[in-house]
């Protein structure tokens, strides 16, 4: 058996989770721990058997809380380990994530986002981008957020996430959503299977302190000078994070009247109605952030500067709007579109939503401008 | 000749806890027992939340410390990814019986191999004396101040009692600190769980009768008569489970 089961570029067609999935398994993941929720099922599925493939561990965990911890003990081993689950199920993993963050540990996990709040549905949504970009659990710390907007991506950002959660022990995560997670597409991994005997040894994993100093990793810091100092370290771990590792994409902004700000599935539907108003003559470009934190917050400011209209689009009541309003601090018109609840928006919905957003007048600068109500 | 001297396995730094309190007995017979079976070198400690928190100054060997009830999670995470390490788990009641016993009864059904030492004292002793999953009725404590009234209150968790039937551990016992010939029991019960991670066998789970003179508002020596004449009519000592010969 071939256990790297796809050569580099070799293109494939596959489901967004399997994508996932096999993109991590192909950067080095050898353990998972997760608990089923649709839409992301067929990431546990298909690691069930392709860690075993991979000789690695798979467990389907009793609850999110113990697949998050379960974590936890395998990435203070060493391992490249994952999880993956959907909205309230990352909101139980919150707690483990926090320890985590503060233990400055790398894990890479995704939120193939469903319908929230509560118990919502299983159909594709935006409404986590909080959640994720903020922390998400409690006390002040940041993850690597990775809006991928293709199986492509879907595929080859785990090792992105690996490598990035490894150089700043820091945990990094893929926020999809349902479509990204069930559709198939055509892809291709653009890197090599990873040997992982061959990654940078780690200084401080539990390994048995034979022939050194004994390590604890510990979060309890009651001395409140040192919990001080621990706060300020992640900030300028955090700080670097921000200098160094933002990515985004742009189309047509040279000329564009108006910018669409989207990420994810939103992003594919905007370029759907950025072809079709082109057509019609209207100058609309695309920004879309490939990292949600880091946010890519100097090129919404450039941005907002030059162009006198954004609008932003999102599957949910407006959250990357927010920080799209703070960081074009008050340049720029700011509209917004969201298609709450599980609703995919279409091209044509979009499109409607640039028109009127060109036609508006006397709109504030810097005021979030909701077009849904319209 | 024999001299008595602290364990190798135990660091220098002076334990903080209460007199009369049980953790710094058990702290000590584990650390014997690592070094016993000489495993200091390939031994991940693991630390709850509760008084126990600090047991990572304590152990001179690589020590984690997790969120509250998280550990035989975390402990599954680290057997799994390095089956060779040594890995026990130190909880007390509120950790292990109450906001963690999913997690137990988990790791304890897929007899994960570590080893837990389960220290009962019948009370949340860090938070200042709130009620445990195993405070015994009548019990009065800071959030049962007339008593543990089991219709309103709910009856104490048997851990032994609960886990035994289930296929999945290797050893199950219930043993004391609070008099001298119950520590040599307790030693004896510790060792036999490290063996029994060391031979591969399973989950094993020991629990420790503790008494915690602060929390219960008792002496010393009171304490002592509360573990004898209260707890372990309660709580039974003596093997669950032992899966270990077979």
């Amino acid at each position: 058996m071939n256990i790297e089961k796809y050569k580099k570029g070799e293109k494939i067609l596959i489901k967004g989770n399997e994508a996932m999935a096999e993109g991590a398994v192909r950067a080095g993941c050898r353990f998972f721990g997760g608990y089923p929720i649709t839409p992301q099922n067929e990431v546990p599925e298909y690691l069930s058997w392709r860690l075993f493939e991979a000789g690695g561990t798979f467990i389907q965990a009793e609850s999110e809380v113990a697949a998050i911890n379960m974590l936890y003990g395998a990435a203070a081993c060493g391992t490249r380990s994952m999880t993956s689950s959907s909205g309230c199920g990352i909101s139980l993993k919150q707690e483990g994530i926090s320890y985590i963050a503060s233990a400055e540990l790398p894990i890479f996990y995704a939120n193939v986002i469903r319908g929230g709040p509560g118990l919502g549905n299983i159909a594709p949504c935006q409404g986590d981008y909080f959640q994720a970009t903020r922390g998400g659990g409690h006390g002040d710390y940041r993850v690597i957020v990775l809006a991928p907007g293709s199986v492509n991506e879907m595929g080859n950002f785990p090792k992105l996430a690996y490598d990035l959660a490894d150089k700043y022990r820091n945990p990094a995560m893929i926020l999809a959503d349902g479509l990204l997670g069930q559709m198939m597409e055509p892809m291709a991994f653009d890197f090599d299977w990873v040997n992982i005997d061959k990654l940078p040894p780690k200084d401080y994993t539990m390994t048995g302190c034979k022939g050194r100093e004994r390590r604890i990793i510990n979060t309890l810091l009651m001395d409140i000078n040192v919990l001080e100092r621990h706060n300020w370290h992640l900030f300028e771990k955090y700080e670097q994070i921000k200098a160094n590792e933002v990515r985004f994409e742009e189309r047509y902004t040279d000329d564009a009247d108006i910018i669409i700000v989207a990420f994810g599935t939103s992003a594919r539907i905007a370029v759907d109605a950025i072809t079709k108003a082109r057509e019609q003559g209207i100058k609309v470009g695309l920004l879309r952030p490939i990292t949600l934190w880091p946010f890519p917050e100097k090129i919404v400011a450039e941005l907002a500067e030059r162009v006198g209209k954004i609008l932003v689009v999102e599957m949910n009541i407006g959250q990357l709007v927010e920080d799209v309003k703070m960081f074009a601090n008050g340049k720029s018109e700011i509209y917004f579109y969201g298609r709450p609840g599980g609703v995919v928006p279409t091209g044509e919905e979009v499109l409607d939503a640039i028109k009127r957003a060109l036609k508006s007048r006397n709109v504030k600068l810097g005021e979030i401008n909701h077009l849904n109500k319209l | 000749m024999k001299v008595f001297k602290k364990p190798l396995s135990m660091t220098p730094i002076p334990m903080r806890y209460c007199p009369g309190c049980g953790h710094g007995i058990i702290h000590r017979l584990i650390a014997e027992v690592i070094d016993e079976f000489d495993i200091r070198e390939r031994t991940v400690g693991i630390s709850p939340v509760g008084c126990s928190v600090f047991i990572d100054e304590y152990f001179d060997c690589d020590m984690i410390q997790t969120a509250h009830g998280r550990a035989p999670a975390v402990a599954t995470g680290m057997k799994r990814s390095i089956p060779n390490l040594v890995v026990f788990s130190y909880q007390g009641d509120g950790d292990l019986a109450a906001i963690g016993t999913a997690e137990t009864v988990h790791a304890a059904t897929r007899s994960e191999n570590f080893t837990t030492i389960f220290v009962n004292n019948a009370i949340y002793g860090m938070t200042g004396g709130q009620q445990a999953p195993t405070t015994m009725p009548t019990q009065k404590t800071t959030t049962t101040p007339f008593g543990r009234e089991v219709k309103i209150h709910g009856y104490p968790i048997k851990v032994c009692e609960m886990l035994a039937p289930l296929d999945g551990p290797i050893y199950l016992e219930r043993v004391t600190v609070h008099k001298a010939s119950g520590v040599l029991k307790a030693k004896r019960a510790i060792k036999k769980g490290f063996q029994s991670q060391l031979d591969g066998l399973g989950f094993s789970l020991i629990e420790i009768l503790s008494p915690c003179p602060t929390g219960w508002g008792l002496t010393c020596k009171k304490a002592c008569e509360y573990v004898d004449e209260v707890m372990i009519p309660y709580y039974p000592l003596g093997v669950y489970k032992d899966l270990t010969q077979k």
